[in-house]
């Protein structure tokens, strides 16, 4: 139950955060990603204000044994693994994201503006993440 | 550079870090918004439920400052058929690289990752040449 209304603040956290850094306008997305245009580097202090945060919060929460809901913190057990895969998923992402401006968290904050084009980019964004699991459960 | 913003920047960006703070110190998980969407159709009910909260908080605080804030209104030109091919890049891309912009960008370069600093440089290189082949290149 406490998962569920963490989860359910944190997410409230995060979409409040995405709008009022109009991270979930595709615009101001694509004027960060334009360097050779009317640069605007909003999004640099978007991603600097979440990462010392973050960081900075967590050095206090990983003393801790464990989480306050679970057993144990689930941090990424990749490690430093550079591989082929995460290279090519990057650069896909990438071209996906400089086409348009989304990205997952910013189309699902987007889809209140009541245009239809955060709705067609969730769609797709569901179709690209199932077709990935078909080629990947083939091998 | 009339268009920078870097009080509201700053501001919603130590939000998105207070979020995942709270995530990892109540739930011990990343706050990446690719894997949390996967693991909602997850067929454990106990990995879907608090990851559906955290979707549906998200969806609906940016709909309460969409109507009592109202940003600058946003300008759609991309053809939807653009709109299509980059949701199905996205999706595919996420999955193969194991996260996206908050999983590798934020959660994953805030735990000084390698892994994930190679990641965020690959997409914004790649999204920066896409962004400029479509509007100087193309002129789309």
């Amino acid at each position: 139950m406490t998962k569920n209304i963490a989860g359910f603040i944190c997410g409230i956290l995060f979409g409040t955060g995405l709008t009022v850094s109009q991270m979930s306008n595709p615009d101001k997305v694509l004027a960060f990603l334009d360097v050779t245009g009317n640069w605007d580097f909003s999004l640099i202090l978007v991603m600097f204000g979440a990462i010392a945060t973050l960081s900075a919060a967590q050095y206090f929460i990983l003393k801790r044994k464990k989480p306050v809901c679970d057993s144990h913190f689930h941090l990424p057990k990749t490690g430093n693994l550079i591989d082929r895969r995460l290279v090519l998923g990057a650069i896909i992402f990438g071209v996906g994201w400089g086409l348009v401006g989304f990205c997952p968290g910013s189309a699902l904050a987007a889809l209140s503006d009541g245009k239809p084009d955060p709705f067609i980019f969730t769609i797709a964004l569901g179709m690209g993440m199932m077709l990935f699991n078909r080629f990947h459960n083939k091998k | 550079m009339d268009n920078f913003t870097p009080y509201s920047a700053l501001i919603g960006g130590c939000l998105i870090g207070l979020s995942a703070a709270l995530l990892l110190f109540f739930n011990g998980r990343v706050a990446g918004i690719s894997g949390i969407i996967v693991d909602s159709f997850s067929t454990e009910i106990n990995h879907r439920y608090w990851r559906g909260f955290f979707l549906i908080g998200l969806m609906l605080s940016a709909a309460m400052m969409n109507t009592f804030f109202p940003a600058a209104p946003v300008t759609y030109s991309r053809h939807m058929l653009f709109v299509v091919i980059s949701g199905i890049l996205v999706g595919y891309g996420v999955r193969l690289g194991n996260g996206c912009t908050s999983g590798h960008a934020v959660c994953g370069l805030a735990r000084f990752s390698l892994r994930s600093a190679v990641a965020t440089l690959t997409f914004m290189s790649a999204a920066m040449l896409t962004t400029y082949i479509m509007r100087h290149v193309l002129e789309y």
